[in-house]
This record gives structure tokens, C-alpha cells and sequence, in this order.
């Protein structure tokens, strides 16, 4: 099963194992990792699973598409190499995905 | 107040009338709170739902948790534009406000004023919330009954809000009153003539207007009105337009958290195992919070215009159409939600739900909502044992603000 990091603002690091297919969000939730709220349940339409990406993992990771972005655009916290995790699918290339995660959700 | 060859819902049976003829937008049955059953009927036999006479002429109704959530996410079909609320606005008296408006301009308008409600401010915000919240409690009478949406949820909201808009604190229950007189015509008793509406509102520009003149140059001043003064997308606004926005900071700020605010009150002694859960463990606060948000639900609704047509839940909704977003169904749609008609404070993901909205028009001010909640339960919890609900509430009649204009209670303490 691919592993991800969560790094969270303060700096503290949770590994899980997460599934194939599953998000990056729910993976999050599963595990019990804190700090990703996931208010609409991953459907890309509130911001509270924001996640910013690694830079080693930003190309594998890709880019958010038009739905997504305009809701990043209204996250105040939003930067370069920020996604909503509900939108990232979780596959063996992403076996060892490194996330952080913003001091607040909005 | 309905017109005389509109069928009266309060004098109808939700399980027998006939599904054309069902009208959710009547006033009585939000005032005499019997809503209820009317939309369960729609939830289970028509979740896309045309009524096509009212006295807000025709519309359809969303009422299941999941088409609510197709409708949010698509602004492209589902327009806010001219207005969110199910009313048509008057033609000679519009209120420009960002809520009402599309991307772009929309996110240009909202990013300009949602800094002074984001979590990094909030953090500043905090100390001064819980002061105000300790001295509001503090001047309550014990053992005695008083009217708790006036002396708590109102005076904690107006200062709230005061506090965002740096507004003089000792006119601050100006801003209560032209909340009131935003949302309610003539129809709800708030004011006795349309005229004497838009009067007080002008009033309420006039009074900003001279803030803003004082506050322009102040760049970097963090509060509502230097922030629209100065802001690149807002400093060139109509007087109209300023007004509008102004109307949607006072109102989004005020009625909302306060019907919250009173709702978990009477939800609490509705339920007096669950009051007693919260004494026996206030860590289930921050939950508590969201489910007495989903509780309340203290926009009933949201509104959207087709902007094209659209095939949603198998109905065929044509461009032009009013669409209404019935929030206070959506979260008691047991699809979605598990025993949605029970109210219980630790409830598994109690933050799914519908009362802030989804998509681009999300409540900016959620999370001063949820902090300003949890701080006053929080405070609440180390004074008193109980507070008592101990007369009927009485409820304020409109299909958009949900809530509560009087809750008698009496206090407990410890």
C-alpha cells in the first residue's frame, strides 16, 4: 500500500498507509490525522481538506482543475502548491506522497 | 397574507394535499414552525418540486441533501444573480451585494473583506470574544425570567459585529435594528410601510458613508469598512453597492449566529440527555457547535436563477427558472444524514452540513460563527447548570431568516 506523510503546521509527521483509489482526504480522515476537517465529505465545494504539496511531488501530483481552483482561489491561506486533497486519488506512484497541512482550514 | 385563491398550507394535511399544490414558502408555517412534515413529503415524492402559484410566484424547491449539493457546485447553471433569497428584488429599489453576484466579480469583492473573518484573524479576535461573552453573562439576572435572544444572542452578535466593522460601540444596536429592516418588509411587522424600510436603510448608508469618508487612506486598518474603503476591487463602489454589501455583513453577521445562539438553547432543553451529556463532558463543545448549527439551520434557504436549462433529479428546470435551495430540508435528510430529526451533540461528522452552504458562495464568516459558539457555551458551562426555557418561543415568521424573536428562560447556577 503507498505511504503518505502528513506533516502538520507545527511540524509534526504522520505516516499511514493509505489504498489505492481512496483520496489523499480520506486517507487523512481514516487514519485519524488531524487538522483536514473535510466539511462537504469530498466533493470539492467548502476548503477544508487543503493540503500543500511537497515540492519533490507537485508534477506527480498534478494540477487542480477549474472547479477546484476557484475554490483555492478564495482560501486566504492558498499558495503555489496548494490542493484540496479530496481531489487527489491515491495510486502506487504516489507511494510516498509528502503533505502539509495549513495552520487553519477555511 | 397569502392572497385569497392561494390554498392556505396551515389549514392542510402535509400527508394528504396533493403534491402540485404544496407551497413551503408561506409564512405561517414557518412562524407556527410546521414546516416540517411538508417537507419530508417533498423529500420523499418530489425532491425537485414546482410550484407554480405563490405569493412569490413560481419556483422550484430542492429539498434532498445530494441535489442541494449539485446545484451549489454548478454557479455556472445556477446563478446568484439578481438575488439569493426567494423574493424578486424591487426594480427601483436594487441592493447591489457580492453574495448576489457571479464569479469573477463575486471573488474579487468577497477576497477584498473576508481577511477580517479568516482563521489567522480570528486568532486575534479571540480574547476579546471571550471578554465580551464573560461580562454579557456576568449582568444576567439569576432566578429570574428575561427574554434570552435580546440580552444574549443579539447583544453578543451586535458586539460581535461592532467589534468587525469598528463600529461605534455605544450605537451598535443600530446595526441590530437595520439587520431587522433588511430582511423583513412590512409583511413580518418590522417596519409599517416599504417607504419607512428604505428610509431607515438610507440611514444606515448615511451613517457608513460618513465612516467611510473618515476611514478612507487608512490602509492596512483591519476592519469591514477601511477594508471596502481602500480595497482595489470595492473602493470604487456605487452608493447603492455599498450599501448592499453592507446589508450582507450586517445581516450574514447578525441573524444568523444569533438564532444559533437561541436554537441550541431550546435544542438542549428539548432534549435534556443531551444537556446532560455537555455537563458531564464540555470537550464535546466544538461538536456540539456543529450540530446546533445543523439544528438551527438559521438560513432556511438559499436562491438560484437558471441560467440555462438543466435536468436535475429527473425534472426539467428551464432557463429563467427560480431555483430554491432548501437548506433547513437538506439537513434533515436522512439520505445524507443519519436520525437527522434527533439533535445529538457528539454526533459522528457532525460538520457535514448544509447551513453554511457549499461552492464558491460558502459562509465566509463560519469559523467566527463556530468560535463565537463554542467560547459562549464554553463560558455558559462554568456559570451555570441550566438554562431553562420556560415559556413557547416565538418564532420569526420568514422562510429565509430561521429563528427565534423571543426565548423566555430562567438561570441556574451551580
Amino acid at each position: 500500500m503507498p505511504k503518505i506523510t502528513y506533516i502538520e503546521h507545527d511540524g509534526t509527521s504522520h505516516e499511514i498507509e493509505a489504498d489505492v483509489g481512496t483520496t489523499v482526504m480520506n486517507a487523512a480522515l481514516d487514519n485519524l490525522v488531524p487538522g483536514i476537517d473535510a466539511d462537504c465529505g469530498g466533493e470539492c465545494s467548502c476548503a477544508t481538506c487543503h493540503v500543500m504539496i511537497d515540492a519533490a511531488w507537485t508534477d506527480a501530483v498534478g494540477q487542480p482543475n477549474e472547479t477546484e481552483e476557484s475554490m483555492l482561489d478564495l482560501n486566504p491561506e492558498s499558495q503555489e502548491n496548494s490542493r484540496l486533497s479530496c481531489q487527489i486519488r491515491v495510486s502506487e506512484e504516489l507511494d510516498g506522497l509528502v503533505v502539509n497541512l495549513p495552520e487553519f482550514q477555511f | 397574507m397569502s392572497e385569497p385563491n392561494l390554498l392556505r398550507m396551515i389549514d392542510c394535511d402535509p400527508a394528504d394535499i396533493p403534491l402540485d399544490q404544496i407551497d413551503v414558502s408561506q409564512r405561517e408555517l414557518w412562524s407556527e414552525n410546521v414546516k416540517w412534515d411538508f417537507f419530508k413529503r417533498l423529500r420523499d415524492e418530489a425532491p425537485v418540486h414546482y410550484c407554480k402559484e405563490s405569493e412569490v410566484g413560481p419556483y422550484w424547491s430542492v429539498t434532498r441533501f445530494a441535489d442541494i449539493m449539485e446545484v451549489e457546485n454548478n454557479w455556472q447553471v445556477f446563478s446568484s444573480d439578481p438575488t439569493i433569497v426567494i423574493d424578486d428584488p424591487d426594480e427601483d429599489f436594487e441592493l447591489p451585494m457580492f453574495i448576489a453576484m457571479d464569479p469573477p466579480t463575486h471573488s474579487d469583492q468577497r477576497k477584498t473583506v473576508q481577511g477580517v473573518v479568516a482563521p489567522a484573524n480570528l486568532k486575534v479576535l479571540e480574547s476579546t470574544i471571550r471578554q465580551r461573552v464573560q461580562s454579557i453573562l456576568d449582568s444576567l439576572p439569576i432566578g429570574e425570567t428575561f427574554n434570552w435572544v435580546d440580552l444574549v444572542s443579539i447583544e453578543l452578535t451586535t458586539q460581535m459585529l461592532a467589534t468587525l466593522f469598528d463600529f461605534p460601540f455605544e450605537d451598535r444596536r443600530k446595526l441590530t435594528r437595520w439587520s431587522d429592516v433588511a430582511t423583513g418588509g412590512p409583511e413580518t411587522g418590522v417596519v409599517e410601510s416599504e417607504e419607512q424600510r428604505r428610509a431607515e436603510l438610507y440611514e444606515c448608508l448615511d451613517y457608513f458613508t460618513r465612516l467611510w469618508k473618515e476611514r478612507e487612506g487608512h490602509e492596512g486598518a483591519f476592519d469591514l469598512v477601511s477594508m471596502l474603503a481602500n480595497g482595489e476591487a470595492t473602493k470604487d463602489m456605487s452608493a447603492q453597492e455599498f450599501l448592499g454589501n453592507l446589508v450582507l455583513l450586517i445581516v450574514g453577521g447578525n441573524d444568523t449566529t444569533r438564532n444559533s445562539i437561541s436554537g441550541g438553547v431550546l435544542a438542549l432543553n428539548e432534549n435534556p440527555g443531551e444537556y446532560a451529556k455537555l455537563r458531564n463532558d464540555p470537550t464535546v463543545i466544538p461538536n456540539m457547535v456543529s450540530e446546533i448549527i445543523r439544528w438551527v439551520t438559521p438560513l432556511a434557504h438559499m436562491r438560484r436563477t437558471a441560467r440555462s436549462d438543466y435536468r436535475l433529479g429527473g425534472q426539467q428546470i428551464m432557463a429563467g427558472d427560480k431555483v430554491v435551495m432548501w437548506y433547513v430540508s437538506g439537513n434533515r435528510d436522512e439520505r445524507s444524514i443519519d436520525n437527522p430529526d434527533q439533535f445529538i451533540i457528539d454526533r459522528p461528522r457532525a460538520r457535514q452540513h448544509l447551513s453554511f452552504g457549499f461552492g464558491v458562495h460558502r459562509c465566509m464568516g463560519n469559523r467566527l460563527a463556530e468560535m463565537q459558539l463554542r467560547i459562549l457555551w464554553e463560558e455558559i458551562q462554568r456559570r451555570f447548570h441550566m438554562i431553562e426555557v420556560v415559556g413557547d418561543p416565538v418564532r420569526i415568521p420568514s422562510n429565509f431568516v430561521h429563528g427565534f424573536a423571543e426565548l423566555p428562560v430562567r438561570l441556574h447556577s451551580h
